[in-house]
């Protein structure tokens, strides 16, 4: 199949940036998106030019480092899917696609396709995470879980912290990425001691980011690779009241 | 950080602060409108029912301010986060969303009401500045009717005795007396939304608030961490309900004016 790229192109961070054209010719369907992008840059390569800077890793959709934005969807089209497990049978032969880099305030463009998601790094060192080690893999059961806390601890877990949240939100939200990780430790009871802590210092490091605020359209969780949840930006504004209450009455 | 300035200075703090105000303000929408509806049940009722509501003296004013406390929070918290959301935004995608699944293409794209959320919310309150002046304060310069004063609306002397007090034999223009006499609500309000331009204006608003409820009514239960996926549908369906309802019963008065049913 035969199709028309229109690709955002910016040098650096500085730089105003540009829509860029190019043909992708006798591509396969059975290609991932990536590779295709592969094919194309093999081309601009040995035209000379500069090749489409774009993250990629694990290629397999769980590592969260790919991020673009297709037809104005991130990740493209596909429900649960990331860009590197989206595949070109789903498009048709000749159809321009425009490819956009995530856009948000706190995730500055690096360069082309790139951009800079460190601000979700520091919300993760702000408090997401277990101060004490609590041993390798323990002995099944030796700890109880409720099946419904660990089960739901899951599905926050899964969140790769790819941003594809930010990228859909209008108003560049990362309420759905500091909400799942808020929640995956609360609900275990090795986050407990932390609990509070970590709801008030994720949320603060939120905000001083720059990100937007939820105005509970949903756009993200649409989103999600993962298909994680709107029901966890509620539980994170349970778990912030709560700690909030905690604090100001101790 | 202390507790209030927790709430006031961060994003889930305030989005606290929009869904209690929200819902207080929600609160008044309705008792304003089942007081409204009096009018159906005659001049007397709903003279009666203004004049008991003037009655409560202090109680009253600490409905007042309480309703402004609420208005100013709601406001200012609106003005900040969606600031923030469009600080946070500044550039739109190129590319326009051709839903690969049929289905695909709402769940992204926010709703009308959630998006208008901020021009509906600002043009409700310039309404409710009006109606204030107009019914309130009744400035005679903005009723639209030339040379009537509602101030001048009064029904008959209080001082007749409660058994004997109907409030429905309206006082001559002049006669009456601020503080007094009852307010003739009931002529007042057939009078105002006799001005046809003024029905609409009336009409246009309660709409957009109805559209800014059904959106608030069910992201509200969302910002103070009450909504889930099981409850979701019932939430959304109650936002729905409410707001229909309120503008059914809100707009039912003019056009029942226009149309001389009042």
């Amino acid at each position: 199949m035969n199709l028309k790229l229109k690709v955002w192109r910016q040098d650096n961070a500085e730089d105003d940036g540009r829509f860029e054209y190019f043909e992708a010719l006798d591509i396969s369907p059975d290609m991932s998106f990536l590779e295709m992008l592969d094919v194309v840059n093999e081309g601009i390569i040995s035209d000379g030019d500069e090749a489409i800077a774009f993250d990629s890793d694990c290629r397999e959709g769980i590592c969260g480092t790919c991020s673009m934005v297709i037809n104005g969807v991130p990740h493209g089209g596909q429900k649960g899917t990331t860009a590197c497990q989206l595949h070109m049978r789903h498009f048709n032969d000749g159809d321009t696609i425009v490819i956009e880099p995530w856009r948000a305030t706190a995730f500055p463009v690096h360069r082309d396709l790139i951009v800079d998601r460190s601000s979700f790094d520091r919300i993760q060192r702000s408090g997401g995470f277990i101060s004490v080690r609590t041993g390798s893999v323990p002995d099944a059961n030796a700890t109880p879980v409720a099946k419904e806390n660990s089960d739901l601890a899951m599905d926050a877990a899964q969140c790769i912290g790819c941003g594809a949240c930010v990228a859909a939100c209008k108003n560049a939200s990362a309420m759905l990425f500091v909400a799942a990780k808020v929640s995956h430790l609360s609900l275990m009871p090795q986050g407990q001691p932390e609990r509070n802590r970590r709801a008030l210092a994720m949320v603060n490091q939120m905000d001083e980011e720059g990100f937007g605020n939820c105005s509970v359209n949903g756009s993200c969780e649409a989103v999600c690779p993962k298909e994680i949840s709107l029901d966890f930006i509620a539980r994170m504004n349970r778990e912030y009241g709560r700690a909030l209450l905690k604090k100001g009455c101790s | 950080m202390s507790l209030a300035s927790n709430i006031f200075n961060t994003s889930l703090g305030r989005k606290y602060l929009m869904a209690l105000s929200g819902a207080g303000l929600f609160g008044f929408v309705v008792v304003h409108m089942l007081g409204n509806l009096t009018i159906f049940a005659g001049p007397a009722a709903i003279n009666q029912y203004a004049a008991k509501l003037h009655s409560l003296g202090p109680l009253l004013w600490i409905a007042r301010l309480s309703l402004l406390g609420m208005v100013g929070i709601h406001i200012w918290a609106a003005i900040k986060l969606s600031s923030e959301n469009k600080r946070a935004r500044k550039f739109q995608y190129e590319g326009t969303i051709e839903p690969v699944d049929s289905h695909r293409k709402s769940e992204i794209v926010s709703r009308y009401a959630a998006r208008t959320m901020i021009y509906s919310g600002l043009i409700i309150a310039a309404f409710a500045f009006y109606h204030l002046a107009h019914y309130t304060w009744k400035v005679p310069q903005i009723n639209g009717l030339n040379n009537i004063d509602f101030e001048t609306f009064y029904v008959h002397d209080v001082n007749a005795g409660e058994k004997q007090i109907a409030y429905t034999t309206a006082l001559p223009e002049g006669v009456g007396k601020e503080g007094e006499n009852a307010v003739d609500v009931y002529r007042m309000v057939t009078s105002g939304f006799g001005v046809w331009w003024i029905s609409i204006f009336y009409i246009i608003s309660v709409g957009l608030l109805c559209i800014h409820l059904s959106h608030g009514l069910s992201a509200m239960f969302q910002s103070i961490g009450i909504k889930s996926k099981a409850s979701q549908k019932l939430i959304n369906r109650f936002a729905l309900t409410a707001a229909l309802l309120l503008f059914a019963g809100y707009v039912s008065v003019p056009i029942s004016v226009l149309f001389g049913f009042l």
